[in-house]
């Protein structure tokens, strides 16, 4: 079964860590990763950049809406993502709005990601 | 994370939220802050035994103010009190004014304590004071340390920063949309401010440099957190974030100044980079260019250069033309001159900046850049007389050893043509 782990934390707090103290909980939690990986049990794992660094697209309504800052309401939940390589903000809009018309309704949060660590199950 | 380590950051993030929701129930800004200091001792008690609260700002915001009222009370003074039910017991409060609390009052409330610390008549280093002590909540011994004076003299320096504020009056009515744009820009100009006084502070502070530059920072996110959709606060925390991300690279391992030509890239910061070029991104959109936004550009375009020799000099000297235009000062003018000698030559940038030679005559880059262009087309003679100018107005020391290893290669240079001559 696959599962995916949603990481959740104050994010002032995290990112006003120090590069040691970053450093210092990375190395920790590669520890874990390892032991997981070599199990052949570790997919992608992403540490994603501050939701400052967002900008949401709310479908619910044509044309989609974008607005800056992280998706904020209680109402919807989560239920998945995607990790796209494009060339930037507007090449990721464009993509959502895509994915909009063929499914209408809630949002799309898109931030950019940080540190992506490709992972590898096993077949 | 241990426990003390966590409260101490959690404290620190609910400070502006907490200590501005207290400065708009007071009044005043000792009391406001005393409140929070006591709050935070409380919660110094009750968190590690009770756990943290759900909403950290609420919880201090409710406490302080319930201290603050009782000690007003004990005092007997005559002051106006909240109704009763704003008082009872924490446990059931705490809902009600999270609640309330939901954003409509915090954004203002925060606004209003950076804005007060950017008082037009308070200098800019008694703005910048002013603001690590009541927003940031570093100790006076921390921005002493960072200002280079005495704890006693920075006491004063902040205490007078302080009554000045309260002479002028602390605006307490909701601003309105043109005073709120205002005051933002008051505020990301001091946030400016705090960062370039880490960023110009010498390898031999490198303490000072990354508490300043990381507190700005984290001043610029949390604007950019309230005012979410402003394209120059985006652009703001992107020029800081793009900045900063050089730090390790910006000084050898004898604290010798590294330019950004001779830096070390493998030392950049890639994660800060990736947001700056994200939120630079995010500013585009908004096709409202500004300023931070184009200082940002430029930063950028030297974060892409994987190798100097890739840097887009062409961009960057449009990109200086716009700034020049949108905001015009010889500072902006030599820098652009920078990336006009690698476009077009050190001739035509020299030309450029003979005209600020009267604006810029005690300005130590002026003659540093001057210098380097003389040399560049052979004038060795001249270049000597501007280097010998720049090291007397070096700001550090590391500014100075700079120039005078271009005063160095001068005389190696000089040295076999004067023996063939």
């Amino acid at each position: 079964m696959l599962y995916a782990l949603l990481c959740y934390n104050h994010e002032d707090t995290v990112f006003s860590w120090t590069k040691e103290e970053d450093d210092a909980v990375m190395a920790r939690l590669n520890v874990v990763h390892d032991k997981l990986a070599q199990q052949g049990k570790l997919g992608p794992a992403i540490r994603l950049l501050p939701t400052t660094a967002a900008t949401t697209l709310h479908k619910n309504e044509e044309p989609p809406l974008v607005i800056d800052g992280p998706y904020a309401e209680t109402k919807e939940q989560l239920l998945g993502f995607y990790v796209i390589d494009v060339s930037g903000l507007d090449e990721a809009l464009q993509f959502a709005r895509d994915l909009a018309k063929a499914n209408p309704g809630g949002a799309y949060e898109i931030r950019p990601v940080g540190l992506f660590l490709p992972g590898g199950l096993a077949k | 994370m241990s426990d003390v380590a966590w409260i101490d950051a959690a404290l620190t993030s609910a400070r502006p939220q907490a200590l501005g929701a207290l400065l708009r129930y007071f009044r005043d800004l000792d009391t406001a802050e005393e409140a929070f200091q006591n709050a935070c001792l409380r919660a110094l008690k009750s968190w590690p035994q009770n756990g943290p609260p759900r909403d950290a700002p609420a919880w201090l915001i409710m406490v302080g103010r319930n201290v603050a009222i009782d000690e007003l009370r004990r005092r007997g003074k005559q002051t106006p009190l909240p109704a009763d039910e704003a008082i009872s017991d924490l446990g059931d409060a705490e809902d009600a004014l999270a609640e309330r609390l939901d954003g409509s009052h915090y954004r203002d409330d925060i606004l209003r304590l950076l804005f007060i610390c950017c008082h037009p008549e308070l200098p800019a280093t008694q703005q910048i004071a002013l603001a690590l002590r009541i927003v940031s909540g570093l100790s006076v011994k921390q921005i002493a340390r960072a200002f280079l004076v005495g704890e006693a003299a920075m006491e004063q320096r902040i205490t007078r920063a302080k009554a000045r504020v309260a002479e002028a009056g602390v605006p307490f009515e909701t601003p309105g949309a043109v005073e709120r744009s205002e005051r933002l820009g008051a505020v990301a100009a001091m946030i400016y401010l705090i960062f370039n006084e880490g960023y110009s502070a010498g390898a031999d502070t490198a303490e000072i440099r990354s508490t300043l530059c990381e507190e700005a920072i984290r001043l610029a996110r949390l604007l950019l957190r309230l005012f979410q959709s402003e394209a120059e606060i985006m652009g703001l925390t992107a020029l800081l974030l793009l900045q900063h991300a050089r730090s390790a690279a910006r000084f050898g391992a004898d604290g010798s100044l590294v330019l950004l030509d001779d830096q070390d890239r493998s030392l950049w910061n890639q994660k800060q980079i990736a947001e700056g070029l994200a939120l630079i991104d995010k500013a585009m959109r908004h096709r409202a260019s500004g300023p931070y936004q184009i200082q940002a550009a430029i930063a950028a375009l030297h974060a892409r250069a994987e190798k100097p020799e890739d840097t887009d000099w062409v961009q960057i000297d449009l990109l200086y033309g716009a700034l020049e235009i949108m905001q015009p000062s010889p500072v902006v003018t030599l820098n652009r001159a920078v990336a006009v000698s690698k476009v077009r030559g050190p001739a035509a940038a020299l030309e450029m900046i003979e005209p600020l030679g009267t604006r810029l005559q005690n300005y130590f880059h002026f003659f540093g850049v001057k210098g380097a262009f003389l040399m560049q087309l052979n004038r060795n003679d001249e270049a000597r007389v501007a280097f010998d100018r720049a090291i007397a107005l070096a700001n550090t020391s590391a500014e100075a050893a700079h120039i005078r290893m271009h005063l160095d290669r001068l005389m190696r240079d000089s040295k076999p043509r004067a023996g063939a001559g």
